[in-house]
């Protein structure tokens, strides 16, 4: 059927729609040339639409192995060529029949290059996904909508649960988290425990942990504002790290500031520079809001990570407590495995410290 | 880190002739890298022997030595010009093992070189195989079982041990010289036997055979600072077995998941920092396609072939990047050239299919086998970029010029179910093109030919998609729908028009009718997020935006030569650059059409505008409609260009330079008789025919030898001297397709000395600015003679006439721009044998030794610029002192069942120079170079034909008088016996008695002197001596013009210093003229 993306500033890209169904969200562009399945089921995407500038999409299929969630969050996906055929060992699914079964609108044979250069140009924006002849007055009530900013309450584990190990004791905040992250952290010998967005600093505190996780997740860091108050509340206590929006947590709560990037980091090739080491790291990044690098003068923070591309914060941390974070992705999944020392530098923070 | 402050002059080596496995590729990184040194304010000093590059150009290095590529050239070379640094890792294989030879023997210690980018130490743990087995054990990736072995016996107990198949590879060797896979301890033995013979330090490893696996290849980087970066990672369509070189290559890869391409991806990184290389690498895995699992399989610590491909696929310029960390930059330091915003570290993000096609010489090799394995038998290769693999891949199969325009051929279409299904299981040339087949057909499914082929199933259903349309197109109507479809599967306008009947003009007009339409995009190495300066740009079918804003400057559009093939080398790439240049300089907007991935056309920042596209006539006007040049320039281009020409001007193109209808009255054979009866210029007696019996008759009539040839060629191709008739019958009957259409010349063969000449002319004035003698007679290809500048043997009437020919010629086909002429002198007679009204091979060559900068200046009269005001003068360039020797290269080391004999259909794929103020010596440089193997002493085996025996008998006295040895077969033996000189004789191959080549191969000859016999069937011995020369190593001269010169270059030897070297700029400029 054919279908089309209509953005806020009223430009329209043709393609077929997989299923006849209607969606609004933030139109953003991911420059991934592979793990489409993991990027479908990363929470921080939560009422995204998601378009990848790679053209062929779905050659390899899907498994549960690479689900990065419980399902995916996306308000829809807009694709050059949906794979009608995939092929590999570990498919269980072809990718069309994933997206049906996950309910995701996908729009396809879509010149995602020409809409990456419009968002490029003009950035992110609401679009709707609709069929080709669906009425205007539809589309415009579509579009009048506003977004859905509770997005951390859908994308958050409703119930607490552990993830038993004879590690380090960490409590991981979960604001939408990445599994590859909890795997991360587990194979690194952590125990976890993760709780779901809403509790308080006592709550995690209850649970005796040695350290903290902050986990990543969708949206603006301020509209999650209890969040940054239990950040806030937990600082000092234990040793904290944070990743994306976890990240952006951390620096509301020590008292910077953040801001919407024009069209935000999203690939699996996005230099960072270590100014620590003096080396650069190539990361894997999912991030529409950044730290903003004024708000931290006068804070006991410095920036410790900073991206070669555009110069923006990458990760911090703080002069003398044992809290650092970044907002990039060192688990991967999708994406390059170069940073996982952060995992390394998180544990034997919590050894020393312990 | 800034760059390094010791250093001030740095010595770069470039990788010599072309030759299958080492082609235009390295005369793209040299150049780029020498501009990237030069960037840097540091003084480049360039040594390579191929004059046909862009990189010996003077203005690209400081100091070009066109000398050979051996250890006593670069030394002394060295010693002169005492360089800070040596850069060999732009060289290709034959850098490197100079680089190692250059440091094993002290020279870099004496004269205080430091080894820029790759480490001695870090080639070895790449190259050698015992220390790459230790280094890859040592950080845990996991390598195939093997050994290395040195003898034949060792090679099968260990084979034994692990099971078959066996898979053989000689250490330092390029291009897989010399491996293969034994399935069977037979082909074990025969394989290991060749193999020890081409590893440069006698070694081979034999290991697992991992064939059937995922192949997939990483090109990555990595500077002083530890930082590490993968451009991009590419997979083979051809499954483990068939060499990446021959393979069909996709950027990036399809079938990984994100965790295959990260764990491939994290090894990469591992072997690259173990190494220490600093710069470019390429890393080669075989991926099971059930598991997890893998191995690594190569790795090459310096700029490849696949480098070229993955820096032409993404836009990030690997060569010049790792010339910059070669010198100190850090990857964060250098500019990313495309975005000019971001930086060198970080990871292209594709967002188009990029396939990669290989060109094979099958054509003109018709008896090879074209089996393909993990010996490479490319010489070329195309690239294409397109939103889908399928669009991807048809713009890269009508990129070859092999007559196919999708994967369809007439032979295969002609076949059987039988024959096809069968035919499925080869792996060869045409596997492709048989899957294809089977798909139309419906007589496979795709497991079927997965099970069969091993092909990922992925590649199948595309290729199955292919076929699919293309039957609806016979089924149905062509709707828009239709229509949209067979473009989106990438099918040309004359696809479309074959497959419904129709004529490529009926289908172009309905489809713009239906609006569907290419459009354009960038390559831009950041997938759009970023905006970018570089006008890199491919069509597509598959968009609604067309980013290509054409300017309003005058513009024009330059064609470009495509592939690397017998016939058609990288001169022609030359000759489109510069014409480029030329254009740029007079402030005219240049827009290059091109699809070799390999060469200097094709980089992004030589050109104002860059299409990687197909070279067909719907894809030149698809660019043609959008772009509105003033024009195009069909004379840089060779063939392919020229052969665009009429189809161009139908369509209403103006083409600058000589008009296409000068053109054809070159090209058209009875056109061709008629110009030179207007101009008086006699031509060997020759006719053309449309029939078998014509053929015979007007041989008759000619008189035996003639030769005979297709009309419309290229590089000789399919032809050959014929002696009587039933060769005639032989040579029509296998070699040509006479019809009304395709005529066939059958020429008087006049056995004389070859002359070449390359003239300019602007419809007044003509310039010449040298001429070449060839030293093998009439009869051997010119691209495969000896050339000498300037002639040495014609006297002042023949060069007169010669000058006035090419004025009469020039001006009556009213040439604008380059011409090439071939001229036979029998008797002091001049007779034109060829005109191609075009550039030549010999461009490069003569431009650089006469410093006639030919490609600007025949650019400038194309577009109406006389050579009078260009200064000018008509006639005859005033000769050099000096004396540059062109020779053929040839790769028969890497195709089997090739007869080496040279004949008049061209069989070299490179060339070398040599020049000097002494012609000895510059024969010498030629020949060394050219890395033939010319014995100082020893034993040397004569077998001639009957014709030749006299002329045979004075040359074999002269290798006796010095010193030689002499063995030869009866007759020839006999013919030597008659001056009282000993032979020793042998007994012919297929005699029982014989040893000849039991003598070669245990090395007791150390040079062979035959002349074909006639007639080609009969030749058996004469072919089976000649391979063994070639597995052997030794040389074999087949023409005893060329066996003349090598002992005037043997009695030179022995009395003068023979390694002396002077840069391209001295000789040009006069200086140090006193050797």
């Amino acid at each position: 059927m054919k279908g089309k993306l209509i953005l806020e500033d009223e430009s329209v890209f043709h393609g077929e729609l997989l299923d006849d169904v209607r969606s609004a969200g933030e139109v953003v562009f991911n420059t991934g040339m592979t793990g489409y399945q993991e990027i479908l089921t990363d929470p921080s995407y939560c009422r995204q639409i998601v378009t990848l500038t790679y053209p062929l999409i779905g050659n390899y299929g899907t498994a549960d192995l690479f689900l990065q969630s419980r399902k995916s969050f996306v308000s829809g996906f807009i694709v050059g060529e949906l794979c009608e055929y995939g092929s590999h060992w570990r498919l269980e699914t072809s990718l069309h029949d994933f997206l049906t079964a996950q309910d995701i609108p996908c729009l396809y044979d879509v010149d995602t290059r020409a809409l990456t250069r419009h968002i490029r140009a003009a950035g992110t924006m609401k679009g709707v996904i609709v069929s080709e002849h669906t009425p205007k007055t539809e589309i415009d009530k579509l579009l009048a909508q506003p977004l859905k900013r509770d997005v951390v309450r859908e994308a958050t584990t409703p119930e607490a649960y552990t993830m038993e190990n004879d590690g380090p004791r960490v409590t991981v905040l979960d604001f939408g988290i990445k599994r590859n992250i909890l795997k991360s952290l587990h194979d690194w010998g952590c125990h976890l425990t993760v709780l779901p967005a809403s509790v308080t600093a006592q709550d995690v505190m209850g649970t005796n942990p040695d350290g903290i996780f902050l986990s990543n997740g969708p949206g603006d860091p301020k509209d999650v504002p209890e969040a940054v108050e239990t950040a806030k509340a937990l600082l000092g206590q234990k040793p904290m790290f944070g990743i994306c929006l976890g990240h952006q947590l951390l620096a509301l709560a020590l008292g910077a500031d953040t801001y919407k990037l024009k069209f935000g980091h999203r690939g699996s090739n996005q230099p960072v520079k270590n100014l620590l080491t003096g080396r650069v790291h190539i990361t894997s990044q999912n991030h529409g809001y950044a730290v903003d690098e004024t708000s931290l003068a006068g804070l006991p923070v410095e920036v410790s990570h900073r991206a070669v591309n555009d110069g923006t914060v990458e990760g911090i941390r703080h002069k003398e407590l044992p809290i650092f974070s970044v907002q990039y992705h060192p688990e991967a999944s999708p994406g390059p495995d170069d940073n996982t020392y952060l995992f390394d530098q998180f544990v034997s923070m919590l050894k020393k410290e312990a | 880190m800034p760059k390094k402050p010791n250093l001030k002059k740095v010595l770069v080596i470039g990788s010599g002739p072309i030759i299958i496995g080492q082609a235009a590729e390295f005369d793209y990184a040299g150049s780029q890298a020498c501009r990237a040194l030069k960037e840097e304010g540091l003084e480049v000093v360039l040594v390579n022997s191929n004059p046909a590059t862009i990189m010996t150009d003077t203005h690209i290095a400081d100091r070009v030595y066109i000398e050979p590529l051996t250890a006593d050239f670069l030394e002394e070379i060295i010693e002169k010009e005492r360089p800070d640094g040596l850069l060999a890792t732009l060289g290709g294989q034959a850098g490197l093992n100079l680089a190692v030879q250059l440091a094993e023997r002290g020279t870099l210690k004496k004269y205080e070189v430091e080894l820029l980018g790759t480490s001695l130490e870090a080639i070895k743990k790449a190259e050698d195989r015992e220390l790459f087995k230790e280094t890859m054990q040592k950080l845990g990736e996991p390598i195939p079982e093997s050994t290395i072995v040195e003898d034949v016996a060792s090679a099968v107990a260990f084979a034994d041990s692990i099971g078959y198949p066996i898979i053989v590879r000689p250490a330092y060797t390029m291009g897989g010289t010399g491996g293969g896979i034994a399935e069977n301890e037979e082909e074990l033995v025969e394989i290991v036997i060749k193999g020890l013979k081409y590893s440069m330090i006698g070694q081979v490893l034999i290991e697992r055979s991992v064939a059937g696996w995922k192949e997939i290849e990483y090109e990555v980087m990595r500077d002083g600072n530890d930082n590490c970066i993968t451009v991009c990672n590419m997979e083979n369509l051809d499954p483990v077995g068939v060499h990446t070189g021959d393979s069909i290559v996709v950027a990036p890869s399809q079938t990984l998941t994100d965790h295959e391409y990260q764990m491939l991806r994290s090894a990469s990184l591992r072997i690259i920092r173990e190494l220490g290389i600093e710069g470019g690498c390429n890393a080669q895995y075989a991926l099971d396609p059930n598991s997890d699992h893998y191995y690594v399989i190569e790795v090459n610590p310096r700029v490849s072939r696949s480098s070229a491909l993955a820096s032409k696929a993404t836009g990030y310029p690997i060569a010049k990047v790792s010339a910059k960390v070669a010198v100190g930059y850090t990857l964060d330091e250098i500019t990313n050239a495309v975005t000019q915003k971001t930086k060198a570290c970080f990871e292209p993000a594709l967002d188009y299919c990029v396939v990669k096609f290989p060109r094979w010489p099958f054509d003109k090799f018709v008896y090879a086998d074209h089996t393909l394995g993990t010996q490479m038998k490319a010489t070329g290769e195309v690239m294409s970029i397109d939103r889908s693999f399928e669009a991807a891949l048809l713009k890269a199969v009508r990129s070859l010029e092999i007559g196919v325009n999708r994967l369809y051929m007439d032979t295969i279409a002609a076949w059987d179910d039988e024959r096809l299904k069968k035919n499925l299981a080869r792996i060869n040339d045409q596997r492709l093109f048989v899957i294809a087949e089977a798909f139309r057909r419906g007589i496979a499914t795709v497991d079927e030919i997965h099970d069969i082929t091993k092909i990922d199933e992925w590649f199948l259903y595309k290729i199955k998609n292919i076929a699919d349309v293309e039957t609806l197109l016979t089924q149905e109507e062509i709707t828009p729908k239709l229509m949209r479809a067979a473009k989106d599967v990438g099918l040309a306008d004359q696809s479309i028009a074959e497959i419904t009947n129709k004529t490529m003009d009926e289908i172009r007009i309905l489809r713009k009718s239906m609006n569907i339409l290419p459009y354009y995009k960038m390559v831009d190495t950041c997938a759009a997020e970023f905006e970018a300066a570089t006008p890199y740009y491919y069509s597509t079918f598959h968009a609604q935006e067309n980013e290509v804003q054409p300017s309003n400057r005058r513009k024009v559009i330059v064609l470009g030569s495509g592939p690397i093939r017998i016939g058609q080398g990288v001169e022609f790439d030359y000759c489109s650059v510069h014409s480029v240049w030329a254009l740029r300089e007079m402030g005219i907007e240049a827009i290059i059409i091109n699809n070799n991935p390999e060469t200097v056309s094709t980089d992004f920042d030589i050109s104002d505008r860059l299409y990687f596209e197909p070279l067909t006539p719907e894809d030149v006007l698809n660019i043609i409609d959008m772009e509105q040049p003033e024009g195009v320039i069909v004379q840089f281009g060779g063939q392919t260009a020229i052969n665009l020409a009429a189809s161009l001007q139908k369509a209403g193109v103006k083409i600058f330079g000589t008009s296409v209808d000068g053109i054809d009255r070159a090209e058209d054979r009875e056109r061709f008789d008629e110009l030179l009866n207007q101009t008086q210029i006699p031509r060997p007696k020759g006719t053309s025919v449309t029939t078998v019996e014509a053929a015979f008759e007007g041989a008759a009539e000619i008189g035996y030898p003639v030769m005979v040839r297709p009309s419309y060629v290229l590089g000789g191709r399919a032809m050959e001297i014929v002696y009587n008739e039933d060769e005639l019958r032989d040579y029509m009957s296998r070699a040509v397709k006479v019809t009304p259409d395709h005529p066939v010349l059958v020429d008087r063969y006049m056995e004389g000395t070859e002359v070449e000449v390359d003239a300019i002319a602007d419809g007044t004035d003509v310039v010449i600015p040298g001429i070449m003698e060839h030293i093998e007679r009439a009869g051997v290809h010119s691209g495969d003679s000896i050339a000498v500048y300037p002639p040495r043997t014609l006297s002042s009437k023949v060069i007169y006439t010669i000058i006035d020919y090419t004025k009469r010629l020039a001006l009556n086909l009213n040439v604008k721009g380059l011409l090439n002429i071939q001229y036979v002198v029998v008797n002091d007679e001049v007779y034109v044998i060829e005109v191609n009204p075009r550039s030549s091979r010999t461009v490069p060559f003569l431009s650089k030794i006469t410093d006639v900068k030919m490609v600007n200046v025949a650019t400038r009269v194309a577009l109406g610029e006389t050579l009078a005001k260009q200064g000018l003068r008509s006639g005859l360039v005033t000769p050099r002192p000096y004396v540059a020797i062109k020779a053929p290269v040839f790769s028969f080391a890497k195709m089997q069942d090739v007869d080496i004999s040279l004949g008049p259909e061209m069989k070299s794929t490179g060339e070398v120079m040599g020049i000097d103020y002494h012609y000895a010596r510059a024969l010498y440089k030629a020949i060394v170079g050219a890395g033939m193997n010319i014995p100082t002493e020893g034993c040397i085996l004569f077998t001639v034909a009957d014709k030749d025996k006299e002329e045979m008998k004075q040359l074999a006295k002269a290798f006796s008088e010095l010193g030689f040895q002499l063995v030869a077969t009866e007759g020839t033996a006999k013919a030597i016996h008659s001056l009282g000189i000993d032979a020793d004789v042998v007994g012919k191959v297929h005699e029982r008695s014989s040893d000849i080549i039991q003598r070669i191969k245990t090395g007791q000859i150390h040079m062979v002197i035959n002349t074909l016999t006639q007639g080609k069937p009969s030749a058996k011995d004469g072919f089976k001596i000649r391979r063994a020369t070639v597995e052997h190593g030794i040389a074999c001269l087949t023409s005893l013009d060329t066996a003349w010169e090598v002992l005037r270059v043997l009695s030179f030897m022995r009395e003068r210093r023979l390694v002396y070297a002077l840069a391209l700029q001295d000789y040009v400029g006069g200086g140090d003229g006193l050797a």
